[in-house]
């Protein structure tokens, strides 16, 4: 027999795992992995099972994680996109697991952009 | 671990019968070939609603809605969307109407922008074989409350307060219906659901069992709190193997997590469920009988009152309600009475499933806030009538009920407006015609039905309506006079004053409505002898107008019985006598030379 304490951890547990069922529109970011060939060549599975984990891990109800195709900027691959409601997008670019969790932790849980991995960033320095 | 997709498969009726066993098999072998059966989850949900175009599988997050999928589609899918991230395109959708071609987020389409998901809300989103999922919606969390937090009156209170009517087609109020339960004096009391659902064309009540089966024995231990029961049964037909089975799985699984059992999650409160498979006669949903036919009796109707809340089960105290009324309870629990009855008109709160079908476009099953216009539903959830055709009226309520006419299609949808344009809610069927339906025809079909199904108790029902039902038969031979007119407006009358149940009460509402509000339909069967759609067989006979025949010869060549002559490039004919008015030769002629 289930305890109601119990039946507590595993509506918290199933919450987590079923979030990404709420329409794309209902959350306040939106995070897209690029999944085409070029992505997934560049290693686009490590960052999103990384994405997806840390999301799990700290429990965050506000996001869901989805693919795309091609992006088109290939060299830059894998490239993650975040989509906040009522803000403009931003591109990562490169974005390994390790750059995955950065963004999850400073993008997403703190707010703060984390510029230096953005495509805006690389072509001004490129310039 | 959280999974970047869930790829969610349609297990309704409709769409199982449209292979989506084999689709979720394909599915879950070309995810496997791909090792993605760890990134992406793959579930078999309840009904969607949009049958018309099953099966259906939905990909989230992004919402994608593919229909009319087959098995072989499952590599693309697998391999374009989920490997490469690239929608399937040809599998959106294929007409405007339901619009998910421009905006991939299914919830944004006429379809369902429209409806307002309250008993439907977990169908088509968990996984209804697992309870868990159903916990991560808030499952089990209204009984908890109601048990932890609220007295049995105050449950009853909040019912009261929100407005709930009955949606098995009486729509009595429920809240009252428990305090009957409640201040019944007994040892022993049951709480009862019916979901015998025998309406022809309805599958409201299957799709909830199927789709969420929890939810519905939620508010059924809910129930037993609130009137002191300790054991329930629901009353469901054996012609739904999946909501059968699902309910078996649902209330096995329920027992292993000790929801269903003593002394529940420790609170000190007893329930148990038990199944009761109907053979389905129709006469079985009528409460009475219901309950003869859970004691393993015949399922006839009883004398009322006693109701069944003083003598019901085993003459005990019983609480009997609807699939549907169940449903909304956990929700109402949870977000009080003051959010539901916020939804609806004055005196029909909430929302009503429908199961919509006939002539329309998207077939299926939508939920929507009461008060709604059938317009509304017919031209913008319903897509509108297929092949540019004219609404001619719509029937509510089944074989008990009545039609809308195209003139009050503007009437907001409630129990009480229903009633007043002389047809009713009942459990939600909700059957489009359109101008090819000859309403004497319908008429007749409905009352076979009831015929049919009548139980032969009582003798109104039982001679009443097959008498009554000549009388159609008579008007659609074009045998009938305009006396015979008469003598059937007063039978329909009799029937219902005099009969026992609700069956026989309620058999001739179909005629006497289509005699409301299509008169000149049956005056012209009777006076003229035509059948103005041609349907009524007798009544219309088949001609080549000559002008327009080029003489091709199709339609000699279609017709099964040879009735039609003719050289080639000639002038061709009709011989009515052995003419059959299959209307082969209609839908092959090209130059619309063929009449009737
Ligand atoms: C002939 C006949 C058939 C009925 N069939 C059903 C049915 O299939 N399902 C149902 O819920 N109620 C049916 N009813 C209504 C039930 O008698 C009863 O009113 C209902 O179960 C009460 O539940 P509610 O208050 O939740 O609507 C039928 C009634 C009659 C007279
Ligand atoms: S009205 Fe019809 S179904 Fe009802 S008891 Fe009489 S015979 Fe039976």
């Amino acid at each position: 027999m289930k305890t109601l304490e119990e039946l507590q951890a595993i509506r918290d547990r199933m919450k987590g795992q079923m979030n990404n069922r709420a329409a794309a529109d209902e959350s306040d970011y939106r995070v897209v992995v690029g999944m085409a060939t070029c992505g997934i060549a560049a290693g686009a599975r490590n960052t999103l099972s990384a994405l997806t984990q840390e999301i799990e891990q700290k429990r965050l109800e506000n996001v869901v994680v989805s693919q795309t195709g091609c992006i088109g900027i290939c060299k830059y691959e894998p490239i993650v996109e975040v989509f906040e409601q009522g803000k403009e997008k931003v591109t990562y670019i490169h974005v390994d697991a390790e750059r995955a969790r950065q963004i999850v932790a400073g993008h997403i849980i703190n707010g703060k952009p984390i510029t230096e991995y953005t495509y805006n960033y690389a072509v001004r320095e490129e310039k | 671990m959280l999974e970047r997709a869930h790829i969610l498969v349609c297990g309704g009726t409709g769409c199982t019968s449209g292979k989506s066993n084999e689709i979720y098999a394909e599915l879950s072998k070309h995810l496997k070939e791909n090792e993605l059966d760890k990134e992406v989850k793959l579930i078999m949900t309840g009904c969607f609603g949009l049958c018309a175009k099953g099966p259906i599988v939905v990909v989230y997050p992004d919402g994608t809605f593919y229909q009319h999928v087959k098995p072989t589609d499952a590599e693309e899918i697998v391999n374009e969307h989920i490997l490469k991230g690239r929608v399937v395109e040809r599998l959106l959708n294929d007409d405007k109407s339901a619009g998910t071609d421009e905006v991939k987020s299914f919830n944004e389409t006429p379809f369902y922008k429209s409806q307002r998901r309250v008993v439907l809300k977990n169908c088509g989103v968990i996984d209804p074989e697992n309870i868990d999922e159903y916990l991560a919606y808030d499952g089990y969390l209204a009984y908890q409350k109601a048990v932890t937090e609220m007295q049995p009156q105050d449950v009853i209170d909040v019912l009261k307060k929100s407005g709930l009517r009955g949606r098995g087609g009486g729509g009595f109020p429920t809240g009252l219906k428990w305090q009957f339960a409640r201040d019944s004096k007994s040892d022993q009391k049951y709480v009862v659901c019916n979901a015998d659902e025998g309406d022809p064309g309805a599958f409201m009540d299957r799709s909830v069992l199927e789709g969420d089966p929890h939810a519905l024995i939620e508010a059924m231990m809910i129930a037993g709190y609130a009137i002191g029961a300790d054991k329930g049964y629901v009353y469901v037909r054996a012609e739904y193997p999946i909501a059968v089975r699902r309910l078996q799985i649902a209330i096995q699984q329920a027992l292993e997590y000790g929801i269903l059992g003593n002394n529940i999650m420790g609170t000190g409160h007893s329930f148990t469920l038990e199944l009761r498979l109907g053979a389905g006669a129709f006469v079985c949903g009528e409460e009475t009988a219901l309950l003869n036919s859970t004691e393993g009796k015949r399922g006839e109707p009883r004398q009322r009152p006693p109701f069944p809340a003083v003598k019901g089960l085993f003459q005990k105290p019983t609480l009997i309600n609807n699939v549907e009324t169940y449903a909304n309870i956990p929700t109402i629990l949870l977000k009080g009475a003051d959010w539901f009855a916020s939804m609806g008109t004055e005196k029909s709160k909430g929302t009503k499933v429908f199961a919509l079908g006939g002539k329309i476009k998207n077939t299926g099953l939508v939920e929507i806030p009461m008060g709604t216009t059938l317009r509304t539903i017919v031209e913008e959830i319903g897509g509108g009538i297929p092949n540019g055709k004219r609404f001619k009226a719509a029937q509510t309520g089944g074989p008990s009920g009545g039609c809308i006419p195209a003139a009050l299609i503007d009437t907001p949808i409630d129990y009480d407006n229903l009633i007043s344009i002389g047809s009713m809610m009942g459990s939600g069927g909700l059957i489009v015609m359109d101008e090819d339906n000859c309403m004497v025809d319908i008429a007749k079909f409905f009352l076979e039905f009831t015929v049919d199904e009548s139980c032969g108790k009582c003798t109104p029902c039982r001679i009443g309506n097959k008498r009554l039902y000549e009388i159609l038969e008579k008007i659609t031979k074009g045998e009938a006079t305009m006396k015979d007119l008469d003598k059937m407006e007063e039978l329909c009358y009799y029937i219902k004053e005099n009969s026992l149940c609700g069956l026989g009460q309620t058999a001739p509402n179909p005629v006497i409505s289509t005699y409301r509000y299509f008169k000149d339909e049956y005056i012209a069967h009777v006076r003229d002898k035509k059948c103005p759609s041609g349907v009524c067989k007798a009544l219309t006979s088949y001609e080549i107008i000559p002008e327009k025949c080029v003489g091709c010869g199709l339609c000699k060549r279609v017709c099964p019985v040879g009735a039609i002559s003719g050289e080639i490039r000639e002038k061709h004919v009709i011989d009515p006598d052995k003419c059959i008015k299959c209307g082969a030769c209609i839908a092959s002629c090209k130059k619309n030379a063929i009449k009737k």
